[in-house]
């Protein structure tokens, strides 16, 4: 196995009290798998599974034991029947033991590969560590957690253990779980592990690193604090956006009959002289040219690398100064972190007594930085302490760009107290603001923080891989709507949001929006609806009229918006919670209208209010209010009558409005005849 | 690291049509230098920096030269003209006396500035007496106004441009604070009265009038004479009125020339509260790493600019074709293919709007929670009425309670979790240093995040801490080299502060290069205090015992360990390549006989690289052979 591959086994808990979990570790195995079928396709892969009714794997036949264990799949080259086994992993029956499980994987990697081999070894295993561990046949538990940890260091494997754990535990269970936690926690003491504990389903997606990426350091040399303390480091990137994957450009110009056809485009660029479209430029006749004023300077490479800025390679430190100087917003790039050179005992000392110090004083070290020779530029930025936790993970820095005095725009802006009185919030509403920004924590003490990046995927990708998987099969197939599990980090938890609605109804009530009616057609905001999220579903559900579904999705209406007012109109008339919604609708449903006729520039608003009375109309025969209607139907055309505005009541008499009738809705005093008269009279009627 | 840094940052707020827009939109300023040139300007002398006497007209036409080699990097697209008065010849479209407006070819009186209009400027000592000269425009006797046509001038040029998008503004250098001093009576009092007259005119069109004044040493410029009317300075002003000016003047010298951008919306917002409560919030570029600038591709004969031309070639077939509909990715040994439209709505998870997720402690927000520079939201009212209201109660109590909020903000093309972190205002003597608002940053998603500091972690053995005293010397030494009042804002580029220089030096044909000072380098003589040595000594010595200098050393140990492994390689190499006959065996063509490892041992004795496939081997021993 060459240097650069990596051999994974995974140990899946698959006994009952895991079941309801199991969809979301197949996602994420699937997801490792799939990441490796596109980044590393040489990687093997092998899948034990614990909590079986059945036992199936070479130990037990050998020494017996391990019980309950079952190899689902041999360490093989990845491919996608793998990640079909996957997304399909059998349920189990019951409680399993992860320390035969990793045994039984420790050992299918021991015999599948020798201990020379120098490529990368890792166990994962995903449980919630809620079932006893068998007490071994010899010894205590401890020592065989021992003899595993030993075993694994010398054969170069890693330990990543994720723990689920939701929120309710069974007192029962309690003892067992601390149990298990206490001996899962033995490994990282003792070999090379690591151990994550999580609480939400969109947590556990995010737990285990689909990709791995080899770390490459950016520097390795002296942190110089003077010419005369200098501290061996090397940095790494702490942070890097993985991009959304580059495709290659499709060309089906090759006969279909080829088999080996690449199917790629070459793109190909040509410099040509402006003033002769068909003289090319070769590249050795190309020169940059920088903007000075109106004019453009020509500088030639060569030139330039005589005069331009030299810096030595060097990473120096300024000095040191309050954390509070600082702004977070001030953070300019990804994150770099600098780790003490592993192999120096003293510079991991001077690394971790610096940070510790810094932490201690709240300081931070401003830093200048040259990362290579010949690097045209210089980089100053703040180092801030990251003290670790982990008795095998060094003290180490973080390193966050800052700006130049070129880079910051000084934009003034008011203050917010000059601004006038009807601007600013009250003491009411201030205080439900505090409430609101309380109540909707999503970090709460007692249970795990929300939306941790540490844990978050990346919706976007996420969503590529598996329509990419989906389509391998199904070359046709549409793209998915967004994965529930995914939209926890789109759009806010309505768990959150039911549970606080107290404090978002406060807030609801103490504060007014509206749109600005002075504003004609709101500047043709672009309103792009995502695709597959709620919004969309709900706009679905909407235009099929399917109240009972909307209702059970839980959408409560309170107002009606610009957007979709029709839609928010039948909502709030289909709400059941209290007979005053009805009210509420209907009168602001007229103001709608009676807005969009006064703002309207030659009728350009009449399709719309047409839209919403015929909505309201409908909503009040539905609702039983017809003199509702009929009222505003009334005051409507005299308002337009009176405003110059005629050619509304036309346009409705065209559109073969009426009042609402007697046969309609019994509660009218309105006949047939009259409803249907009541425009063509007015138009017949002369001003 | 060789990104363009200028595509890294630009999502779709800095699309370079936006740049053109704004550049048109944002006002620009028209400015017309008037410098007297009467004789007095040249005849008396004050000491300049370098102790030589320079006369007061060199010294107002150095100031301009500076301001705008500044301006022309800062703020190019305003525009100058540069005017002298109490000439002996005249050029101006008024045809007045005693005013000539300085100008070169293929530029209008007031436009931007080039550099030939600079580099003439500079060199205008030379041709001066010939072209322009210089005389008392203001004479007893005769009904000319030298200052009066001078103002006029300026005024006229200064109609260009609409006063809502333009800032106008006229700038006096004179020494002469009592131009009608040698004018007496009626004649006197008249020439005040139309000049104040013609002033007052300009001011109502929107012009602003400043004074330059440059005093004698043996006698202050006196304001009050003359000149105070003239730009209305009255009471306190008046007496800190010269000194200001002076100030100013150095001021104008010395700008750092920095692109300068005006404040511009790069988005309007929707931001979604709560259950359908959406605010709007509009959002700025607060801090953006600045670029060099565009780079246009010139022909390096001609010198003119070169049209780029991309063209698709199929890689089967090699024929050309449009740009393809398609896209694909090789998966499970096919080419799954993609069209345009369904890797958009891939990315399309979001409503183009920013939503409120929920609040955390600050205390959540890590510093490496980072990737890309933050940006600025400020409410308004525009569009929904009370978004103001909301925000700055929101504002409010998240300042209050330490939290920020973390929200989803997504466009078509770019999606991103983020966090806002509420600002509250700053204020110094200087103004406001931090407006107040929310910043927005973006968060890392686990994918994005690495974990190199548990890489080294494999051993068995803990990893040593630093002990109690250990950090209290390191406290110690934090406190000894401290940075007080450190603001982010204080150092300037020098890549691109040589940059800039060079390109002047080049545009305007300067001998030298202007000397650019690198203020990021550490303090070497505060370093070199006593104090702070004998703070990091004892650093030294609690944390490396008395073998620092012992550990420098293993690291070039090591260093030559290495390279000794290397020279024994090589040195093999020599030897067992001493037992081939490379020439026959190349000569004959039998160097393709051998193996690699044997090839390799030629190229290892001649210190030749050894990359490459088997062919590339061979060729590169027969090049260097000479064959």
């Amino acid at each position: 196995m060459a240097r650069n591959k990596e051999a994974l086994v995974l140990l899946l808990d698959v006994g009952p009290s895991m079941h309801h979990l199991l969809p979301e570790v197949e996602k994420i195995c699937s997801m490792i798998v799939q990441k490796k079928l596109v980044y590393s396709k040489y990687d093997e892969v092998g899948v034990v599974l614990f909590g079986t009714e059945e036992t199936e794997n070479e130990l037990t036949m050998e020494v017996g034991g391990y019980e309950h264990v079952v190899v689902l799949q041999n360490i093989k080259v990845v491919d996608g029947d793998l990640v079909e086994t996957l997304k399909k992993i059998p349920r189990g029956t019951l409680p399993g033991d992860f320390l035969d499980a990793i045994v039984v994987g420790m050992d299918m990697l021991i015999k599948k590969y020798s201990s020379t081999n120098k490529g990368k070894k890792r166990l994962c295993l995903i449980t919630n560590g809620l079932s006893p561990i068998k007490d071994p046949y010899e010894g205590s538990k401890e020592d065989q957690v021992n003899a595993i940890a030993q075993q694994m260091t010398s054969h170069g494997m890693k330990l990543e253990s994720v723990v689920v754990r939701e929120s309710v535990v069974l007192d029962e269970n309690v003892s067992v779980m601390e149990e298990n936690d206490r001996i899962l926690n033995l490994f990282p003491k003792r070999t090379c592990a690591k151990m994550v504990f999580v609480e939400s389903s969109t947590s556990l997606l995010g737990a285990l690193k689909t990709r791995s990426i080899s770390p490459v350091t950016i520097f390795r040399g002296d942190l110089e604090i003077s010419p005369k303390l200098k501290i061996k480091v090397w940095v790494y990137k702490k942070t890097s956006e993985e991009k959304f994957p580059t495709l290659k450009k499709y060309s089906d110009k090759a006969p279909s009959t080829d088999k080996f056809a690449s199917h790629e485009v070459k793109v190909d660029f040509e410099y040509k002289s402006v003033e002769d479209a068909n003289k090319v430029v070769p590249p050795e006749q190309r020169i940059k040219g920088y903007q000075y004023g109106p004019q453009v300077v020509p500088i030639s490479a060569d030139e330039w690398d005589a005069v331009k800025f030299k810096p030595e390679k060097s990473v120096k430190v300024l000095g040191f100064t309050d954390s509070s100087n600082i702004m977070r917003h001030h953070y300019m790039k990804d994150v770099n972190i600098f780790i003490a050179d592993p192999g120096d005992q003293n510079a991991i000392l001077a690394v971790s007594a610096l940070a510790r110090a810094m932490k201690e004083m709240h300081k931070v070290a401003i830093l200048r930085c040259v990362w290579r020779q010949g690097q045209g530029n210089v980089v100053v930025g703040a180092l801030t302490p990251n003290v670790s936790d982990n008795d095998h993970v060094p003290d180490s820095f973080y390193f966050n760009v800052l700006p130049f005095a070129e880079d910051v725009r000084e934009f003034q802006f008011p203050s917010f107290s000059n601004l006038p009185a009807s601007l600013l919030p009250d003491e009411e509403q201030q205080e439900a603001a505090d409430n609101f920004v309380k109540m909707l924590d999503l970090a709460p003490s007692d249970k795990e923080e929300m939306l941790q990046p540490d844990f978050t995927p990346n919706p976007v990708l996420e969503r590529f891989y598996n329509y990419l998987e989906l389509k391998s099969k199904h070359p046709d197939a549409a793209v998915p709507p967004l994965d529930k599990t995914l939209k926890r980090i789109t759009e806010p938890d309505p768990e959150l949001l039911a549970k606080k609605k107290s404090a978002i109804d406060s807030l609801l009530r103490h504060f007014e929006v509206k749109q600005n009616p002075k504003l004609k057609k709101s500047m043709k905001r672009m309103r792009e609806k995502p695709s597959g999220s709620d919004e969309e579903d709900n706009y679905r559900r909407i235009t099929s009229k399917n109240k009972v579904d909307l209702i059970e999705n839980g959408v409560k209406v309170e107002k009606i918006g610009d957007l979709t007012p029709v839609q928010d109109f039948e909502l709030m008339m289909s709400r059941r919670d209290n007979p005053e919604w009805i009210n509420r609708a209907i009168t602001e449903m007229k103001n709608k209208i009676h807005d969009l006729i006064e703002d309207s520039i030659e009728g350009d608003n009449y399709p719309k209010a047409l839209d919403l009375l015929v909505a309201l109309r409908k909503g009040c025969i539905l609702e039983q209010e017809p003199k509702q209607f009929n009222d505003f139907l009334h005051q409507l055309c005299k308002f337009c009558l009176e405003h110059d505005l005629r050619s509304f009541c036309d346009f409705l008499a065209s559109k073969g409005i009426t009042l609402i009738s007697k046969t309609e809705a019994v509660d009218s005093d309105v006949t047939e005849e009259e409803a249907r008269n009541y425009l063509v009279k007015r138009e017949a009627k002369p001003e | 690291m060789e990104l363009d840094p200028d595509d890294v940052f630009r999502d779709d707020e800095d699309d370079p049509e936006n740049e053109a827009l704004r550049q048109r939109a944002s006002s620009k300023e028209l400015v017309v230098y008037l410098v007297d040139a009467s004789p007095k300007m040249f005849s008396t002398n004050c000491p300049s920096e370098d102790q030589k006497d320079e006369s007061h007209f060199r010294i107002a036409i150095s100031c301009i030269l500076e301001s705008l080699k500044t301006q022309i990097i800062n703020r190019s697209y305003d525009e100058v003209a540069v005017c002298f008065f109490n000439t002996r010849e005249k050029k101006n479209l008024q045809d007045l006396n005693s005013v000539f407006v300085f100008n070169v070819a293929d530029r209008e009186f007031l436009d931007r500035p080039t550099a030939k209009f600079i580099k003439e400027l500079s060199r205008l000592e030379e041709f001066f007496v010939k072209e322009i000269g210089s005389q008392h425009g203001i004479v007893s006797g005769s009904r000319e106004n030298s200052l009066y046509n001078a103002l006029w001038v300026a005024q006229a040029l200064l109609r260009k441009g609409s006063a809502k998008t333009a800032d106008k503004r006229i700038l006096i250098f004179t020494d002469e604070d009592d131009p009608f001093g040698n004018i007496k009576g009626g004649a006197k009092a008249d020439m005040t009265r139309t000049t104040l007259q013609r002033v007052k005119d300009a001011q109502d069109l929107g012009i602003s009038i400043e004074l330059l004044p440059l005093s004698q040493l043996d006698r202050e410029f006196n304001v009050s004479l003359f000149y105070a009317d003239l730009i209305g300075l009255q009471g306190e002003d008046l007496a800190q009125f010269v000194p200001a000016a002076g100030e100013r003047m150095e001021d104008m010298k010395y700008q750092l020339r920095k692109r300068m951008f005006k404040k511009r919306i790069v988005r309007k917002l929707t931001f979604s509260v709560a259950n359908g409560v959406s605010i709007e919030v509009h959002t700025y570029a607060f801090i953006r790493p600045t670029v060099l600038g565009s780079i246009t591709w010139l022909d390096s004969v001609t010198n003119q600019p070169i049209k780029i031309e991309r063209s698709f070639i199929c890689a089967d077939t090699g024929a050309l074709m449009q740009e393809p509909p398609k896209h694909f990715q090789t998966y499970k040994n096919q080419n799954v293919k993609f069209s345009v439209e369904e890797l958009s709505e891939i990315k399309r998870v979001s409503t183009g709007q920013l939503r409120l997720l929920g609040f955390k402690p600050l205390s959540c927000l890590k510093d490496y929670h980072n990737l890309r520079p933050s940006t600025f939201i400020f409410p308004s009212d525009e569009e929904v009425i009370g978004s103001t209201r909301i925000f700055i109660a929101l504002h409010r109590s998240m300042i209050r309670l330490n939290r920020f909020a973390v929200a989803f903000y997504g466009t078509s093309s770019h999606s991103q979790l983020v966090a806002l972190v509420a600002q509250e205002e700053i204020i110094d003597s200087g103004g406001q240093v931090e407006p107040p608002g929310m910043h927005m940053i973006c968060l890392p998603y686990s994918d994005d995040i690495r974990h190199a500091e548990e890489l080294h972690s494999g051993t068995n053995a803990a990893i040593p801490r630093a002990n109690e005293d250990q950090i209290k010397k390191a406290a110690a030494l934090i406190k000894r080299i401290d940075l007080k009042d450190f603001s982010v804002y204080q150092f300037a580029n020098p890549g691109l502060q040589r940059h800039y220089a060079i390109l002047q030096a080049l545009a305007l044909e300067e001998d030298d290069l202007p000397e650019i000072k690198d203020e990021t380098v550490p303090d070497e003589e505060g370093l070199a205090r006593p104090g702070v040595v004998k703070a990091i000594e004892e650093f030294k010595l609690s944390v490396y015992g008395d073998k620092y200098d012992e550990s420098d050393n293993a690291g070039h140990k090591k260093v030559s360990e290495a390279s000794k492994k290397r020279k024994a390689l090589a040195d093999g190499a020599v030897q067992k390549s001493a037992q081939y006959n490379w020439d026959a065996l190349a000569d004959s063509g039998k160097l393709k006989d051998l193996t690699v490892v044997e090839l390799k041992f030629y190229l290892s004795a001649h210190d030749l690289p050894v990359s490459g496939k088997k062919e590339d081997l061979v060729k590169r021993i027969l090049t260097h052979m000479g064959k």
